[in-house]
């Protein structure tokens, strides 16, 4: 019999509050916990607001909690520094971690490509936002024909791009560009971020440019990529093309934009929104997953 | 009365690289690296245009790795510095390693004039391996002087050596380009520069009020080359600093030599302000913009001029080249 399974949010800030209005209304998720530093912090407070049991001790925090009360998945929205502690913490008690941050201990995911590659892994990491806008597609692309360089561009508001992101922007663009290649299957990959101050603040938006070897159909392409749209947008409703993808010679570009659900953070952000609707995704797949065993018998540690 | 001092840097093989579509060969860029050496220019900046790590379709990719330059350069200087530019979100602390080791003494890192916290990291890790650090607050007709100097004095505490005010678009006038200036100079203790693009016709007047107002750092292009309707012309920028009362240590017939003899024939087009680089200016848009905004609108049947005015109402920034397209499809539509 399908259970809901519990769930814990490690860092009450922006990305972790948001993901936290995106949980509250999943039916295979019930979030109990939050992991913070600061008490008295706006998201502890809403956390608490919101029937969690908060803990300023960080992730620490989790073993004053009986082991009937402990989270079987957590989601880890703090930063790369402190994945490290968390993931130990989360391996030793057996709980399987999605993780938000750019340390990528476990391997990168993207729902719509890989999930069930890596459904048993009890650490996966959800690559960056830019990434999530952008290897999905390539991958698409790379189904119908070899992807031998994929280039995105991603443009956010300089209001969604926090101090984490700012301290990192190297980071990002590694990160981002490392998972075209492993997750999108280009042989190469790179990726440029770029910040914009409009006011009103832009919604996110990202442009693939990927040049593929060998010969194609372009209605091919076409139908893979606007499949992939259908398929990202059931965990991102406000995914979507801008237009058809362009065609010439063999670069193949896609321009995305990104509409935030609105939950915590503001519409035009985006770019954060995508990164907590596609580890929602994950986490209701590892539901589905774990669900799935228990029904054949398959004790689940 | 002893002449004032001021830094020259070239932007030839670099601003440059934009108006030959970052075509350059080592072969050119030894020979023009000798004869500004020759001329004694202090600073030649040699990267892409959108700086190191910029070669990508977004921009336009290098005929030759922007690290084969750089050495070529290096190799043929006997007193100049070679400067590179480096874009965070382009290029990364790894490009700005390899291009040290290739040989750059002096890193230029360029952000939006609002976003300078982004440069941190460069900045430091630039610090850290022995560089100069020059700070560049790229398209500064988009923010007010007051702003302007909070997002400096971030810059300048990461350590960087100088802050530039750089007019990406050609859109500043004069009294502006003094504003800001003498704004940076009184309130920073490190030195200031100006970067100037010609497209409102204006470069070396705005160039000559940068100096007037405190800079010690100014920007030239020999024979103007870069983008939109090219940079301050170097050649003319040493006549017109001389007769004003500066010092800058450069020989003006040798370095009117390169510009006539080496920068010249390696030209497709004038560098002239045709009415594309004058809506550039007009409209406050990005320099390099100028030849994809000419692409698009050939490709979809529409005027470059309302590509660039609408760019400019939609406050795009640098390194958008993509938007672009989006704004020429977009006006095609609704044609």
């Amino acid at each position: 019999m399908a259970r809901k399974i519990r769930a814990g949010i490690i860092g009450p800030g922006n990305i972790g509050s948001d993901l936290l209005s995106k949980v509250l209304r999943s039916d295979k998720l019930e979030v109990t916990s939050m992991y913070g530093i600061d008490d008295d912090s706006k998201g502890m407070r809403r956390a608490r607001k919101n029937g969690l049991k908060t803990f300023a001790n960080g992730i620490d925090g989790i073993y004053e909690l009986e082991e009937s009360e402990r989270p079987e998945i957590l989601f880890d929205a703090t930063s790369a520094g402190a994945h490290q502690h968390n993931s130990e913490v989360a391996q030793e008690l057996g709980i399987r971690m999605v993780d938000l941050t750019p340390a990528a201990i476990g391997p990168f995911v993207s729902p719509s490509v890989n999930l069930n590659e890596f459904i048993d892994e009890m650490n996966v990491n959800m690559i960056t936002c830019g990434g999530q806008a952008t290897t999905p597609i390539v991958s698409a692309i790379n189904d119908v024909v070899p992807v031998s360089y994929a280039e995105i561009v991603a443009t956010i508001s300089s209001k969604s791009a926090g101090p984490g992101t700012r301290a990192n922007i190297d980071e990002f663009t590694e990160t981002t560009a490392n998972a075209l290649e492993v997750v999108g299957g280009a042989d190469k990959g790179k990726a440029i971020i770029i910040l914009n101050p409009a006011d009103p603040p832009i919604i996110m938006r990202d442009t693939i440019y990927t040049i593929v070897d060998g010969e194609f159909d372009e209605k091919e392409i076409i139908k893979a990529v606007r499949q992939r749209e259908k398929e990202i947008q059931t965990y991102v409703p406000g995914y979507s093309l801008r237009q058809d993808p362009v065609i010439e010679g063999n670069t193949i570009s896609v321009f995305v934009k990104v509409e935030g659900a609105g939950d915590y953070l503001p519409v035009y952000a985006g770019n954060l929104d995508i990164m907590t609707a596609s580890a929602l995704g994950v986490g209701e797949r590892i539901v589905d997953y774990i669900n799935e065993k228990e029904s054949k018998g398959v004790e689940m540690k | 009365m002893s002449k004032k001092e001021v830094t020259v840097v070239e932007v030839a093989l670099r601003d440059g690289s934009h108006a030959i579509k970052h075509q350059y060969t080592v072969d050119q860029v030894r020979e023009i690296t000798k004869g500004l050496d020759d001329a004694n220019i202090p600073y030649i900046e040699v990267s892409h245009g959108d700086g190191i790590g910029g070669s990508s379709v977004q921009y336009g990719f290098s005929k030759t790795r922007d690290i084969e330059l750089i050495k070529a350069a290096k190799d043929v200087t006997t007193h100049s510095k070679i400067a590179v530019l480096l874009l965070p979100g382009i290029g990364t602390v790894e490009d700005l390693k390899e291009a040290r080791e290739a040989g750059a003494d002096m890193v230029r890192v360029a952000t939006h004039c609002t976003e300078a916290d982004v440069s941190r990291q460069h900045i430091e890790a630039a610090k850290e391996m022995g560089m100069e650090v020059v700070g560049f607050l790229m398209m500064a007709h988009m923010l007010e002087p007051k702003k302007l100097l909070e997002q400096a004095k971030l810059m300048e505490s990461y350590g960087a050596d100088v802050v530039y005010a750089t007019d990406s678009a050609g859109a500043l006038l004069p009294d502006e380009v003094t504003e800001r200036i003498a704004l940076l100079v009184n309130e920073l203790d490190i030195a200031v520069g100006f970067h100037g693009h010609n497209n409102l016709g204006l470069a070396m007047a705005n160039t000559l009020a940068a100096a007037e107002a405190g800079a010690t750092y100014l920007d030239g292009s020999a024979r103007a080359l870069g983008a939109g309707a090219g940079n301050t012309q170097t050649e003319v920028m040493i006549g017109v600093l001389d007769k004003a009362g500066y010092k800058t240590g450069v020989d003006l017939f040798k370095i009117m030599d390169v510009a006539e003899d080496l920068i010249d024939p390696i030209m497709t087009v004038p560098q002239i302000i045709d009415r594309d680089s004058l809506t550039l200016g007009y409209a406050g848009v990005y320099s390099s913009f100028k030849l994809f905004a000419q692409r698009s609108g050939k490709r979809h049947g529409i005027d470059s001029r309302d590509i660039l005015v609408e760019l400019g109402n939609q406050k795009v920034v640098g390194g958008q080249e993509d938007m672009v397209e989006d704004v020429a499809r977009e006006l095609a539509s609704k044609k």
